[in-house]
Formats: structure tokens, sequence, C-alpha cells
């Protein structure tokens, strides 16, 4: 048998957490993208349009996750797309953290009060251009803390990539316990490193909070 | 010449009936204060003449264009309606100066100079000419209220509508914000306010309406009907906030 050091093990879990780094990147940037998509079309008012995004939301925040991924997995080719799991990953991650963000932002666009939109109506502004000058700019200030406080639950949600089979860090820690048999100390490292990638975010959140809460 | 006509409106919020059958014509030049008990219906129906609030019979027409609530028609009538509301409402983002020159550069596509030499120009009028570049939340309420005096005027509206403006100030600032305002009647802008405000109604203000019930209850010269109000009801009124 192979004798694993603690360096082998950290490591080879090092190069396997790029893989989660990159997965979450890639999800919050697809989220992002999207969320914005479903956030403008929100803001149109339009009944039917609302609608969609309304059973958007509920679909995939009232789902888990794991089913999400094993739909887009499995499904996607049981009806011939072929998928890889490092697409199927990203694919599920992004519906999951758009879901989310666009009711993040949904409610930093409410904390504006009414008298912001009515006042811009009133002095000739048009829809779109409220938006622009008046809404957005006061909206993501408050966006910023509650947006980089989710994506910390972006990266904890990549660990189920690991179940269909995405070598990620989960996966390579799954591995690694199966070869040195050595699962407390494999795992420690696993949740350390997690805690690396996420702590910093959430620190980052806290600041953003306080900065943006103290020039209101 | 009647710059502001309504004729016959009703309005309702579901099933209460907020508005019945409003008569009223407000001349150029004029300054008409509407008084009366909250829930009578006056701000919804200063609301109605700017188009914030649809209205469900009669007609509204302001420059002899008609009102509705239609975005478009609204879009429009903000070139000849301006509106001060109680709240001031003015953008916490931008300064003083960019808060006033924003329509005017966006709606009325001015150029930079222009717009802000006539936000200069307006902010001197209000008493806040040295106030330019600060953020709103460094002002108190009474000069804030007076940016957003500037910032509808920088529009150059033929009528101004006032929501109960003094009402979110300490007692200390609403002399201030009154003062602008008397200076603008005597300039002669067409102003229609809702307040509370009854010596302004009376000594600067040349005719009252008086609100009960989703009716004009009372209504004419100023001076004379605070101080001899034909109804129970305004006698009351007056009673209560005198």
């Amino acid at each position: 048998m192979i004798e694993f050091s603690n360096w082998d093990i950290l490591r080879n879990l090092l190069l396997a957490a790029q893989w989660t780094l990159l997965l979450s990147i890639a999800a919050f940037i697809g989220g992002t993208v999207v969320a914005l998509t479903l956030t403008a079309m929100r803001l149109t008012r339009n009944v039917v349009v609302m609608r969609i995004v309304r059973v958007y939301v509920e679909l995939f925040q009232g789902t888990p996750l794991l089913m999400q991924m094993f739909l887009c997995f499995f499904g996607l080719s049981m009806i011939g797309y072929e998928i890889s799991a490092w697409g199927a990953a990203i694919l599920s991650l992004t519906l999951f953290t758009s879901a989310f963000l666009v009711e993040i932002w949904r409610g930093c666009i409410d904390t504006l009060p009414k008298g912001q939109w009515e006042a811009s109506r009133v002095l000739g502004l048009n829809f779109l251009q409220t938006l622009r000058h008046v809404i957005l700019p006061q909206a993501t200030k408050v966006a910023f803390a509650p947006t980089v406080g989710f994506s910390v639950q972006v990266v904890k949600g990549t660990a189920l990539a690991s179940v269909i089979g995405f070598v990620e860090l989960t996966k390579a820690g799954t591995m690694l316990n199966n070869a040195t048999f050595e699962p407390f100390k494999v795992f420690a490292f696993v949740a350390l490193i997690y805690f690396a990638l996420c702590y910093p975010l959430s620190l980052c959140s806290k600041y953003l909070e306080k900065k943006y809460h103290v020039a209101r | 010449m009647s710059l502001v006509k309504l004729d016959q409106v009703h309005k309702y919020y579901g099933d209460f009936h907020v508005l019945k059958g409003i008569d009223l014509n407000i001349k150029v030049g004029e300054v008409v204060s509407i008084i009366g008990k909250s829930g009578s219906g006056k701000s919804t129906l200063l609301r109605c003449i700017n188009g914030l609030e649809a209205y469900q019979q009669g007609g509204i027409a302001v420059d002899d264009k008609e009102v509705t609530s239609e975005d478009i028609q609204v879009r429009r009538l903000a070139l000849s309606v301006g509106m001060i509301f109680q709240s001031f409402n003015l953008f916490p983002h931008l300064t003083v100066g960019e808060n006033i020159m924003l329509a005017p550069t966006i709606v009325l596509k001015k150029s930079k100079q222009e717009a802000e030499k006539t936000a200069r120009a307006m902010l001197e009028k209000v008493g806040l000419g040295d106030k330019f570049d600060r953020y709103p939340e460094k002002l108190s309420g009474g000069q804030q209220q007076r940016v957003a005096i500037a910032r509808a005027l920088a529009m150059n509206p033929k009528v101004l509508l006032c929501d109960e403006i003094t009402s979110a100030l300490d007692p200390e600032l609403v002399g201030d914000v009154l003062k602008v305002l008397e200076q603008l009647a005597a300039e002669g802008m067409t102003l229609i306010l809702v307040t509370h405000e009854m010596n302004f109604a009376r000594d600067v203000g040349d005719r009252v309406v008086f609100m009960h019930q989703g009716k004009v209850w009372e209504e004419g010269n100023s001076k004379k009907l605070l101080s001899e109000p034909q109804t129970e009801e305004l006698k009351q009124f007056i009673g209560a906030v005198l």
C-alpha cells in the first residue's frame, strides 16, 4: 500500500480545490447574468412575464440543489443531450444561484422608498431613465453585501457536484479517504479548505454591509 | 383663463369612493389652498391632477390638455406640472446640484452647462446658493425641501403642486419653506397646496377649498372663508386647527 504523507493529502486536495473555485466562479457569473435578466423582466411589471419569473424562482428555490443536479446530469442525457459532469454542475448551480439572487435583488429594489419612483415620474423621467439614474445606483449599493454573502452558499453548493462524479474538493476528499482510510484527517483538511474559501467572503460581506449602512 | 380644470371627477379605491364629483377651476397665477381633515381626499385630488393617481369618471385638464395616468401622458404633463412631496424625495445618491440637473439634462435634453446655470439660479432663489455640491443628507429638512422646490422649478412648470410640504418639518424650519412659496406666489406662479398652515392659506393664498367626505364642501376667497365659515363642518375644522 502506498503511504500518504500529510503534505500529499493536502497537495492533492488543493489541486482539487482549484476546480471548486473555478466551478464557484463560473456558477456565480452564470447566476448573475441570468438573475440580471430575470430582474429586468420582473421590473417590466408585465403580469405574464412576472409570473414566469415567479415560477422560475419557486421551482429552483423549492427543490433541493442535488435533485436539480441529477436532473441536469441524468435527465438531460436521457432525452439525448450528452452533458459532462462539469457542464451539468455549472448549469444546475447557475439555475440555483440565479433563483436566489433575483429574490435578493428584488428585496434591495423594494427597500427604496416609493417616493423615489414618484419623484422621478413627476419630473418626467420614463421607466428606463428612472431605473438607470435613480433606482439602480441606490439598489446596487444595498445589494453588494447580501450578494457577496450569498456567494458563500454557492461555494458550499459546489460540494454536491461530487455526487455526479465531478472531481472537486469533496470528491477528492472521498477518493483520498478511500486510499488512506484516515477519514478524520482527510475531511478535516477538506473542511479547512472550504472555510478558507468562505470566510474571506463572509468578512467581505460584513465589511460591505457596514460601509454602505453608515453611508445611508 | 383656467389653467387647471376639474370637471365632476370621481375616484374609487376599490369600493371606497374617495372623490365624489369634484369641480374646480384654477386660473393662472392663483394660489389655492386645499384644506380638510385627513381622509377627506385632498392629497388624492392633488395626485390626480398630475396623473400619479388614476380617476374613474369626469375629466381633468391642465393647460387645455387632458390628464390621464398613462405613463406617456404623465411625462408630457411633467413639463407643465411640478410637484413637491411631504417627504422631500430627493435622490440621496446625487448632490444637490445633480438632483436639480437630472431631469433638465435627461428629459429636456439641456446641455450640462445650461442645466447647471439654471440649477444655480434656482438654488439662489430658494436661498441655498452655497449648497450646490452637498449631499441631501447633510442638509436640514427645511433645506432639503427647498432643494426639492428648486428641483421642480428647474423644469419651468406652469403650476406647482405642494402636498403637505411643511408637515414633516420641525416648526422652526417651516418658515423658511413658506417664505420661498410666498416669493413664488408674488412672482405669479400658480400654486395648489394641500396644507395645514392656516395663516399661510389666509395671508398668501387667494382661495381656500375646504374638502369634506370627498367633496368640495365650501370654497371661496381665503380671508373671507376662514373668518366667516358658512358650514358647520368648516367651523368645526377651523376651531380644531386654530
